[in-house]
């Protein structure tokens, strides 16, 4: 089980992506923004960062970048991608995610943990019933996640909300926090699941959604 | 050729940045009501003439410099 997780210029936390795949049992595979190859991995993660400095828009030119061309192959595949933050950002304006990334209603650079319902059940969310609670960690100044009405409503008849913020941090439309493609195979938030993996510091919920990218890329949980 | 991209926020979405630079123009006392904050982009566009240059900026405007769901943009082509 290989999870590749890309590094661009900027990126910060494809280590610690790294890091919690391998805590997970699965072997992790950095990517290069450069190169459009994704070395035949079974699953893929964008990670958090500045990637490209966050000039013109987060994650507009990183969405422009090689490696994409790859991801989007992956993706339409129906292989399972997860992007963590600035990669969601990545994600959105690539167009693998609906919605838009906009500063923080506040303004305010917040970095904290954060209270996520959960909307649904989802093989994104192993274990999880609709109303669990899970904590996680976030650390951004552009997570308002925007769409107009008309696509919200779309989303949440389809079921591509799995989690909302309890305590709206940032101005995001429905407190939406989580969301995917219409296919399911596509997920991000802005909370940082790969922070979230160690009792040491604090929470472990974040295992959720990395035990659900790789179950969706066919391997059994591990013992 | 000189294009001239405008990118402005669309109408009736929020711009906190917009917002924050009126709030400031308030407490200095201006009489500002209003604040959008957009970007400007100059390029210089290989094109045979102003309506090539102008095909050439409005496809790079709508697919790169804005973003359709919040943003819109205008092409301005340097006579």
């Amino acid at each position: 089980m290989r999870v590749g997780v890309v590094s661009y210029p900027g990126a910060c936390d494809d280590r610690d992506a790294m890091h919690a795949v391998a805590l997970m049992g699965a072997e992790p595979v950095r990517l290069w923004h450069a190169d459009p190859d994704l070395d035949g991995v079974d699953a893929v993660i964008i990670p958090g960062g500045f990637s490209y400095g966050d000039y013109l828009r987060p994650g507009a030119l990183a969405a422009l970048s090689p490696v994409m061309r790859g991801v989007r192959a992956h993706a339409a595949a129906g292989r399972p991608v997860l992007g963590i933050c600035n990669g969601f950002q990545v994600l959105t304006e690539a167009g693998l995610v609906p919605g838009v990334l906009r500063p923080n209603a506040s303004l305010k650079f917040r970095c904290h943990d954060v209270a996520l319902a959960v909307e649904r059940e989802s093989p994104w969310l192993p274990g999880c019933s609709e109303g669990d609670e899970l904590t996680i960690p976030m650390k951004h100044h552009d997570g308002c996640w925007f769409a107009d009405a008309a696509q919200v409503a779309e989303l949440e008849a389809r079921g591509q909300v799995l989690l909302r913020y309890r305590e709206n941090p940032n101005g995001s439309v429905g407190s939406i926090a989580c969301v995917t493609n219409a296919e399911g195979n596509v997920a991000a938030l802005m909370p940082h699941p790969e922070h979230a993996v160690e009792q040491l510091v604090g929470s472990t919920d974040g295992r959720v959604l990395l035990q659900g990218l790789l179950d969706l890329a066919g391997v059994p949980a591990p013992a | 050729m000189k294009v001239t991209v405008l990118v402005r926020p669309r109408d009736g979405i929020l711009d906190p940045q917009g917002e924050a630079v009126r709030r400031s123009l308030a407490g200095l006392g201006y009489p500002a009501a209003g604040v959008r904050a957009g970007k400007v982009f100059d390029l210089d566009v290989d094109a045979d003439d102003a309506e090539g240059a102008r095909r050439i900026a409005d496809e790079i405007a709508g697919k790169v410099l804005s973003n359709p769901l919040i943003e819109q943009y205008q092409v301005e082509v340097a006579g």
